[in-house]
Order: C-alpha cells, then structure tokens, then sequence
C-alpha cells in the first residue's frame, strides 16, 4: 500500500494493530527486522520501521477512519495507571465499547515514557501529541498531574476493572566510592531524560561521561551533545558486540562524535575538594565458564582515569510499584514483579490487570501495545463476566490473487535494490538545538523503492495436489529452487534429498499428498521469493498465489 | 506481470568444480506454454553442463526452427547459439564443426524439424558420425501451428480434435540405429533421473549422439487418445535400464550388484554404467538393441534409456583425418608452409 502510495489506509492498517504507527515508525526496536525474510536471500531486511513512518507522514485525515466511543456508556467503569503505550492501548480497545475510562498519570500529558525517556529529536512533540490524542479524544477522562500514592484508594472508588502500566520507573544507581560526594553531578538516566524533556534541565558540563551500552545511554549522550556536552564519553563495562543498544542508535551515536570505550567498569568516582573530576576505570576482559556464564576478568592493565563534570548512570531500570499496598491480594514474585497470568495479564487479584514494562520488567514500547490488547481482552471477558482465559482465535483468510496468466493483483517484481538509508538533518543545525529531529525519513519516491524490496510474504504458494501432472515446470522455473519433487520420508531424511540445502529448521517443509508416480512434491520455504513463477508455469493452476490476512483478536 | 526472473539465488547454492553456480547455465525466462516438456528438457541440459563443469563458452547450442528450436534461448545465456533454418541444423551444425573441432555442439530439433522438413539432413549427419549431441524434443504435433498430426505421430493416436492418426509415426530411434549411429537413446522430459545422465554422456560420446525425448505439448497434444501425453508416456514406458554417467575424472562410487550391470567406457576414459533391466539385451550390440526396441513397441509400450552405444566410435574428424587445430587458430604459415614444403609434395608423387 506504501508502494501504491495508499498512505492513509496503510497507516489505518497499521494503527488497528500496533496504535502508534508515526511513532513505532521513528523509535521502534524493530523485533520484526530481524523476522524480515529479505534478510536470508541477502544483507538487510526490508526497512519496515522506517516504512510505517512514510505512511505516517504522508496520511490524509485519519480521524474519522478510527472508532468512536458511542454516546450512550455500556455503564462499566475502568482505571487506567500510568498514562503509557500499555495503558492507552487499552483504552485505544475498551472506548469504543462504551466503558468509562479513568486514566491516572502524573505528568501533565500523556505518553509515559515515550514522552520522558524518548528525546525530542528521535520523536518531536507534534508526533507523539497527535496520536496519544487519537486515543485520549476517544472520551477517556484524563486525572494527569496525580501521582497515584495507593491503589487501595483506586479500588475503593468502585472500579469494574483496574490496569496498571505504570512502567519500570526507577532507573539504577551505582553504589561506588565517591557517589555520595559527587551527587551533585551524577544523573540517573531516565530521570536526565525525563528532567530535560520537561525543560527542567536545560545544560551540562563539557565533559560527560555516560555510563551503560543500552538504548538509554544512547540517547542520554546524545542529549548531552545537544545541552552543552563537547567531550561526551560512553563508557561501556563488556564488548562492544554486547551492547544492549540498537545498532542503529549506536551508529547515530558514533556520527555525533561520541566515542564509545568498551571493557571498563567504573571503579571510582573521583573527587576533588567536593567536586567531581571525572570516573576511574578498570580494563577487563570477558571469558566464559563451562556453562557459558559471563565472567569479566580484568586484564592487569592500568586503571583509566577520565576527565568528567557530569556522570550519567544509564545502566538499566527496575519495577518499583511502593504505592501498590501488599495486603490487597496481589502477589509479588522475584524482582519486584507481579505474579501474573502469562496470556491474560491478570493479577492473582481478578479485577487488576498489568501490562507493559510493569508486567514483566523492562522491554519496549511496541510490547507494551501488544500487553494493552491481551490485557484489554481480559478486562472486557471479566467485565462482562466471561472466562478471562477463553480467546477467540485470529481471524485468517486466503484469496487466490490470479487475474490472468502472468498478472496477479499483488506486485509479484523483485526488485534487487539495496537497502535504503534514511537521511539525516545536517549535524551542526540538529547537535545546535535539541528538538530539531535527525532522522528526515523516506521521501515518497525513496519509501517507494524501498516498499518494493518487500518478498511479500503475505501471499502464500499453495499447492493443489489433484491438479498436478508433474510437468517439473515449478521445479525448473524456481529462482532459489525451492521446489522437489521425489518420494516421500521423514523430514531429516527428506531435507537431504531436496534441489538446494534445507538448514533452516525452524522453516517447516511443504509435503503434498501422494502424486500419480507415487512422489511428492516438497517445497522449503525458507528463501521462497513469493515471485509467483511457480504459479505462473503451472499448466493446471496446481499452484496458486493466494494472499493470506491475520487479524490478531483483540478487544475492539 | 514476470517475464523476467528474480536475480536471487538460494544463498547456499553449491558451486561446480570450476566455480560457477546452476544459475550461471540459466537462460531467458521461457516463452513457452507453462508446463512445456520442452522446458523440461531446458532445465535437464542445465543441470547435466553444471555438473559436467562445462565452461558455457566451450559450448555451442545450434536449433532449426519450432518450439523446439526456441528453446536454446532459454537455457545457456553464456554460450555460443544459432537459431538456423528450418530443417537446417546439421547443415549449419557441420559447418561449425568442420571449423572448430574443440567446442562442444549441442544440436536442438523437433520433430517437425527432424522427421519433416529435415529428415535429410538428419540422416546424412548421422552417416557421417558427426561429433556432436542431437537433441529432438519429441510432441507428435506442430505446436507452433495449432497442433497438427506430425510424422513422429503414433499410428492412431489422437488430435485434440479427436481424429485417428491414419498414417504411421516415424521412430526416429529406429531410423538412427538403422542408419549407423553410434549413441542412441531415447528419454522423457518428465524423467529427469534418466535424462541427465543421458545428456551427460551423449556429451562425452565422440560422434554422433542422438536422444529422442518424448516432450509432451500440453497446449495441442497432453489429452486422453494422445500417444504423447504426460499420463499415457508414464504408463507405458519400459526403460532399458538404469543409467549413470561417471566422468572420467572422478573415482567411480556407483556400486551395481554382480551381474546386472555393463560398463561402457568412453574414449575420454569416462563411464557409462547401465544397470540392466532386461538379460538379453546388450547395448554395444546394434542387432540385439534393434531387435529389443522393436519387440518392447510391439508389445504397446516405450522403450527408453541408452538403446545403444559403439564404445568404438571414430567421429567425423577422425575419419577425415582432419587438421587437430581450430580453423580460426591456423596461421598462413600454417596454410602456405612455402615452395620447399610444395616441392616435396610434387616430388612425392614423382
């Protein structure tokens, strides 16, 4: 749809599912990119992320195209913690169905940790207003600066259902020598961020160490570069291959001059007359034991002493949830975490549901939407009374795409091209002021070479056993010869005997029934193209391409 | 709309002994009607250059004119082609080979180039033992022309139309053996198993190589009463034997059980091992072979596989006596060696 310049209804498609479509597509961790199959036929998968925010950018007028909550309420009332992407996708689902929605937060907007620990040149203001109000414009009363001190207080107010997406709020310190000292001039990551989203912090000194290798530190670096930072260090205790962070926000990193030093935990931080002068440093080495357990051993080599008027602790978050009382029946387990029930996200107190980083610990916003849809299945089923685990399955079809012998109504080309890079502003007007976004996006015409790179994995070959005449054509026209025929066997045995290498076993084997010379036609579906050759050398229409929807259940 | 294919290729393709991938033997997409036989066969010379480690430009593909003889296109991009006249391949096909012995020549025809228009050539290439590999591909019609009857038609088989053939097929194997040829088989495009090995080993036959491949047309000739069919092939066909091609470069591993199998050894010192399906057939005896096809037709069905094979064969060159160089490499010292050379020639016949 991108392709076809379809921007509006490829963002609709788009927003049904994972509800921040302008932002996921700027700030996502992409667990799809990795599942992209253009990935196995040559270097990089399609550039999804990037393509969800050529739709956002170039939609029409999406508003009308989304639910509206009906006037007359269905009379059930439900709380909503925390004012994220867990919670709004909840209330994205239940609005629509007539519930009141109450949603507690204690900033003045909503957004959570997409507006506080995502700076404004990743995501501008703009994007992220405009869709967390697609959702707060569906009639959901907004409690924002209140800080929810205990959840008794919410579940006497008569709540039907309550939600918490209330995150993992507490961002790690480090207890060594010197901290307490140095106070002044150490920052916890997330708070740095968030203190300087809110404009409550607006400079720091020239030299800035950021400690930790996670997406946290990328951008508290980078943010720094942008408040007066000149000399900003990362400083990483593993390897570099071991950084938590995105590749890609390491990279941005790396272009804003910011040198990254791996393989050296702080030992110290050092002080001079009450001021902090910088971090002192070991040099180790990584080695695994015998059941592959990490261990950093240090090297011998000298400590490294570096220069710093600020330290920023960016070494991970915890859930902290001290305004829940113990005593109301929702059980705790290791970490601080609720013990939940892993598909409905509901507490072992029925009325309360979880979702988000709150659920099971830090992950990612587009995790977190996918928690708010199941959770907001549970609390519909509970509300009206419904066995929370009873689900209804993903609705699938399959529609034959054939229009003629060599014409199909998808874009069956495979384009060879590379994979695009997006471009960035110029670096001395976006490191000059903080809010100037780097990442440009696609243009139109370049979203449109890149849409093309797209396999197409939604259309499925699919094979008609009766109508074969074993003709080979299939066989001989594969471009990555994914199609055999020859008798039948057991999978292992079976992967053997195919026209190229079948090693990916996580790729289950297409076998067809029994054809007239007693073979079978095997088809590995690992580097399949979705060219529709096959299909269009088949004499008999034995194969078709046929296009293949999912729709995940959710609540609305 | 694809007529072009992808340029992926399954990254784990293996590669030959001289490094080039399947894909590097590919041609043009096909033209053909899906499920073409024709294409089949495309696909079966693909194969067997890939393992035989041909390099594409030591081969030279030469076709008349037909389906058949479009094929060429779609298989062996880097290789020498001509797409001649109909009829008129081994003429051209001669040529070629007269000026440079050192190609590898692959000639493609149907049977319409062949057992029509083309007959005469056909047969005066087979005298001459010409050394080269002829391909026809075998549909019983004129596909080209909307399907009618052609002279290799089964004596009442039927047209789409649903007439009776009233004339008899010609069998080209039959003429072939008759006539002197030193390699002949026969094979179905949709029995790769048999016809890769075929090719390879016609490839390394000096002289003439004939395979007449049953290619079934599925647009004109692929119905029930058609003698040429995907369905009526599978069921009546009788293959002499099972076949295997060992270049002369690797070591045999093929282990046949005592007494069924015959090894052919080739002059470049490669193998041909046929496990034997029938006792009293012996496929370097022309009388046995001819007397086994004709035996296995009269009883309804197709014989196919190696029918025979003349380990002995002296190919057209040999027999000539023929300079061992490429024309296009002879120098004009070569060519005039001067008045001494032909004095002594002059004084010879003194």
């Amino acid at each position: 749809m991108i392709a076809a310049e379809r921007y509006t209804e490829a963002y609709m498609i788009n927003w049904e599912s994972n509800v921040f479509p302008g932002i996921l597509g700027r700030t996502c961790d992409r667990p799809c990119e990795p599942a992209c199959r253009r990935g196995r036929v040559e270097e990089e998968p399609v550039a999804i992320c990037r393509l969800k925010r050529v739709a956002a950018d170039n939609k029409g007028e999406v508003k009308s195209l989304m639910p509206d909550a009906p006037a007359e309420k269905n009379g059930k009332k439900v709380a909503l913690i925390g004012g994220g992407p867990a919670s709004l996708t909840v209330a994205r689902d239940l609005a629509p169905l007539g519930y009141e929605i109450h949603l507690y937060d204690e900033w003045h907007k909503g957004g959570g940790m997409m507006r506080t620990q995502i700076p404004a040149f990743r995501l501008p203001e703009e994007v992220l207003d405009e869709e967390v109000n697609y959702i707060l414009d569906m009639g959901i009363h907004t409690h924002f600066n209140t800080y929810v001190d205990s959840l008794k207080e919410i579940i006497d107010k008569g709540y039907d259902a309550i939600f918490i997406g209330t995150g993992a709020p507490r961002g790690r310190d480090l207890n060594l020598p010197g901290r307490e000292e140095a106070d002044a001039n150490v920052h916890i990551g997330i708070e740095f961020l968030a203190n300087v989203a809110f404009e409550h912090v607006d400079k720091i000194g020239e030299k800035v160490i950021v400690l930790g290798g996670g997406n946290t530190a990328m951008d508290c670096c980078r943010t720094s570069r942008r408040i007066g930072g000149k000399e900003v260090n990362v400083v990483v205790r593993s390897a570099f291959e071991t950084m938590k962070a995105s590749p890609w926000e390491i990279e941005d990193a790396q272009r804003e001059d910011i040198p990254i030093l791996n393989n050296m935990p702080p030992k110290e931080f050092v002080v001079e007359n009450g001021k902090l002068k910088g971090v002192k440093f070991g040099k180790v080495k990584a080695e695994y034991d015998e059941t592959g357990r990490r261990k950093l051993v240090p090297t011998g080599e000298p400590d490294v002493f570096i220069e710093a008027d600020d330290v920023i602790i960016a070494i991970g978050q915890d859930n902290y949830c001290p305004w829940i009382e113990r005593d109301l029946g929702i059980e705790f387990g290791d970490w601080d975490l609720p013990i939940l029930d892993k598909e409905t996200f509901q507490s072992t107190l029925p009325s309360v549901f979880f979702g988000g980083d709150s659920a099971f610990g830090p992950e990612n916003v587009i995790t977190a939407v996918a928690h708010g849809h199941q959770a907001a299945i549970s609390m519909h089923h509970y509300c009206e009374g419904k066995d929370v685990k009873e689900r209804l399955a993903p609705m699938t079809n399959l529609v034959s795409q054939k229009m003629g012998i060599h014409e199909w109504t998808y874009d069956s080309f495979i384009a060879d091209d590379l994979r695009y890079k997006v471009p960035h502003e110029d670096k001395a007007i976006s490191l000059k002021e903080r809010k100037v976004e780097v990442e440009l996006g696609f243009s139109e015409s370049t979203g449109f070479k890149e849409a093309q790179r797209c396999l197409n994995c939604d259309v499925q070959t699919v094979f008609t056993t009766d109508s074969c005449i074993e003709c080979d054509a299939c066989m001989d026209i594969c471009p990555t010869s994914c199609i055999t025929f020859t008798n039948n066997g057991e999978e292992e045995d079976l992967r053997t005997r195919l026209s190229a290498p079948a090693e990916n076993l996580t790729q289950d084997l297409y076998v067809s029934e029994v054809l007239p010379t007693k073979r079978v036609m095997v088809k590995d579906e690992d580097v399949c193209l979705h060219c529709g050759l096959c299909a269009e050398k088949c004499p008999t229409t034995a194969w078709d391409m046929q296009k293949f929807l999912y729709n995940v259940t959710k609540a609305h | 709309m694809t007529y072009l294919k992808p340029t992926f290729r399954h990254p784990k393709m293996p590669k030959n002994k001289i490094g080039f991938a399947k894909a590097d033997y590919e041609g043009a997409v096909s033209t053909l009607c899906a499920g073409c036989g024709h294409d089949s066969i495309s696909a079966a010379i693909v194969q067997s250059c890939y393992e035989m480690s041909i390099e594409p430009h030591r081969l030279a593909k030469v076709s008349g004119i037909g389906c058949s003889s479009k094929a060429p296109t779609y298989f062996l991009s880097n290789s020498h082609g001509f797409n001649s006249v109909h009829g008129r391949m081994p003429s051209v096909m001669t040529g070629a080979n007269l000026a440079n012995r050192d190609l590898i020549y692959l000639g493609v025809s149907g049977d319409g180039d062949t057992a029509s228009i083309g007959i005469g050539q056909f047969v005066h290439a087979i005298r001459r033992n010409l050394n080269m590999v002829y391909i026809v591909m075998n549909n019983g019609c004129y596909g080209l022309t909307k399907g009618q009857d052609s002279a290799t038609a089964d004596y009442g088989s039927k047209s789409k139309s649903g007439t009776e053939n009233v004339f008899q097929g010609i069998d080209l194997t039959a003429m072939a053996m008759e006539q002197g040829a030193t390699f002949v088989a026969r094979s179905f495009s949709g029995d790769k198993t048999q016809l890769v090995p075929l090719i390879k080993a016609a490839m390394s036959h000096p002289g003439f190589a004939f395979i007449d491949i049953v290619s079934p047309c599925v647009t004109f000739n692929n119905h029930v009463g058609s003698t040429k069919s995907y369905s009526f092939t599978r069921d009546h066909i009788e293959a002499t034997s099972a076949i295997d091609f060992v270049p002369k470069r690797d070591e045999i591993t093929v282990d046949y059980q005592e007494g069924d199998g015959v090894r052919v050894k080739l002059h470049d010192g490669s193998t041909i091992e046929l496990e034997k399906l029938s006792s009293d057939w012996d496929p370097t005896d022309r009388q046995s072979s001819i007397k086994q096809l004709h035996a296995v037709k009269a009883s309804g069905q197709l014989l196919t596989g190696l029918l025979y094979i003349d380990p002995e064969s002296q190919e057209f060159h040999e027999l000539q006596q023929t300079t061992e160089r490429p024309l296009n490499e002879l120098r004009e010292e070569d060519l005039c060696p001067g008045s001494d050379a032909l004095e002594k020639i002059n004084q010879s016949f003194r």
